[in-house]
């Protein structure tokens, strides 16, 4: 199985019932990238409002994806391909001040 | 070494001239250093504070907005006495009665294409803490400046219990374009006056703006450039994330500065007139506060005096999240949340039903009047034979207009 810790901040969490921190596991029979993470995202955690998560499949406008605290664009975006115990994170842009 | 402090700076500045990595060299270049604060709010005031007893030599302050009584407990500057006051002016005289060597210039204005550019480029060093608006457009507009101009941006913000804290467009790290190429739908954007922030939160990512900004100047340490912290203060978790470099192929900004050498005044301004911001970022105009949306015809809302007079039987709906409900509310009002008409709304109607027994009117009713109305857009799905209609402008308006009484927030 691919053990992943999948978190959620910065307000993003209030769309996975206000529950920052989900540990999950996948079958590994075939790779995952964040591209079937995000859509396993949206069908297995995701309470409401897919359009809040996702937008064209890929990650919506104000959410930046962090895999082990480093920006998913260093590591090939929806391609990178997760590996066991990595840590994905969706931290949703605050503008207060 | 040669320097230009006088001796009475010497002993107010000696705390910190005696730290090694810092020293005079440091200092000096403090005092020769110029930064510009957006937003004299909950980031800006611990900043400003921070950086005028640090010594910096000249300090802009640009707010348009004035003090109320809902701002003291995080704009820490701000006092009871000073309402009504502009909030660039009093910081500027709240920092002024601490450090009056510093040069400081008010700004009362409003960000827009055409003061951004002029106000930025007098600044050499730029620092930005935007107050509470969920003003996307405004952190857009400072952003393109900064790359225009090439200065670097200390950008901080926070809501609830949150903080995150970054420098944009320095070295080699991104700018927030780069970091962020399309803007967040609006409705997904919220503010410190609908959603809530706690004062040591932003007293705290508004002091670390302050030292960022001051190893930017004195150029020692290493800064955020690159990186970003988040930080969550419910649960206290601190993390520095790594940022993706400056994205000369992608980002529309980045791109166009790099791409010619030399910018002029004129290409700049160019750039800025040729980008709709409006457009791009989705909303109706610069200062996007709080919007009052109108959606339903006339006949579907009430207003609050003829609500005052109604006296037949009715149910009472009102919206708001519970823990603004247990705040305050009108007598014999129901709460049902606005969220749970969105995710459940057959257990709504359900409930609803129960309620309801005989009575021929729904009226619903939230803070600002802009919930209540889609309320009534789902439930007269559902109950057509029932007179179903918003009170117009919400609690707040009732509480202006009806019952001066009722509490205000």
């Amino acid at each position: 199985m691919l053990h992943l810790t999948i978190e959620f901040s910065g307000g993003a969490e209030l769309l996975f019932g206000n529950v920052k921190k989900h540990q999950v596991e996948l079958n590994n029979d075939t790779k995952w990238t964040i591209r079937e993470l995000l859509v396993w995202i949206k069908d297995n955690l995701l309470k409401h409002k897919p359009e809040m998560f996702l937008q064209d499949e890929t990650i919506r406008p104000g959410i930046l994806i962090l895999v082990n605290d480093s920006d998913w664009d260093l590591l090939g975006n929806l391609s990178y391909e997760l590996n066991d115990n990595d840590n994905v994170t969706f931290i949703s842009t605050l503008h207060g001040g | 070494m040669a320097h230009n402090l006088t001796n009475s700076e010497i002993e107010r500045y000696s705390r910190q001239l005696i730290i090694p990595d810092y020293g005079i060299e440091s200092q000096n270049k403090l005092k020769s250093s110029s930064i510009l604060i957006i937003g004299c709010g909950g980031l800006g005031c611990p900043s400003a504070l921070y950086l005028s007893t640090a010594g910096i030599g000249r300090l802009g302050l640009v707010d348009d907005d004035t003090i109320e009584i809902s701002n003291i407990h995080r704009q820490i500057a701000h006092d009871e006495n000073k309402i009504g006051i502009s909030k660039a002016q009093n910081l500027a005289d709240r920092c002024k009665a601490l450090n009056s060597l510093v040069k400081y210039e008010v700004h009362n204005i409003l960000f827009t294409k055409t003061t951004a550019l002029n106000l930025i480029e007098q600044y050499p060093f730029l620092f930005l803490s935007i107050y509470c608006t969920d003003n996307v457009i405004t952190r857009y507009l400072i952003n393109d400046v900064c790359v225009l101009l090439g200065k670097p941006l200390v950008s901080g913000s926070a809501l609830k219990f949150e903080g995150q804290l970054t420098v944009y467009n320095y070295l080699n790290g991104p700018c927030y374009r780069c970091l962020y190429p399309t803007a967040p739908p609006a409705h997904a954007v919220s503010n410190c006056s609908d959603a809530g922030i706690l004062g040591p939160i932003v007293g705290m990512i508004g002091s670390l703006q302050a030292l960022e900004a001051i190893k930017v100047v004195a150029e020692i340490g290493t800064c955020l450039n690159g990186r970003m912290m988040i930080f969550d203060g419910f649960d206290f978790l601190t993390r520095i994330i790594k940022l993706r470099p400056r994205q000369i192929e992608t980002c529309l900004m980045c791109k166009s500065v790099l791409s010619r050498e030399n910018l002029t005044k004129k290409d700049r301004e160019e750039i800025l007139e040729n980008f709709d911001y409006i457009e791009f970022c989705g909303v109706s105009n610069y200062n996007d506060k709080s919007i009052n949306i109108s959606i339903l015809s006339d006949k579907k809302r009430i207003n609050c005096s003829d609500y005052k007079n109604f006296t037949e039987s009715h149910l009472l709906i009102d919206v708001r999240p519970k823990c603004q409900f247990n705040i305050c509310s009108l007598p014999n009002s129901l709460n049902i949340p606005f969220d749970d008409f969105v995710y459940n709304e057959e257990k709504v109607v359900e409930n609803i039903r129960d309620k309801l027994g005989n009575e021929k009117s729904i009226f619903l009713v939230c803070r600002r009047g802009n919930d209540s109305q889609l309320a009534v857009e789902i439930l007269e799905k559902h109950f057509n034979d029932k007179e179903i209609k918003d009170l117009i402008g919400g609690l707040q308006t009732w509480s202006k207009e009806i019952e001066p009484d009722f509490p205000k927030y």
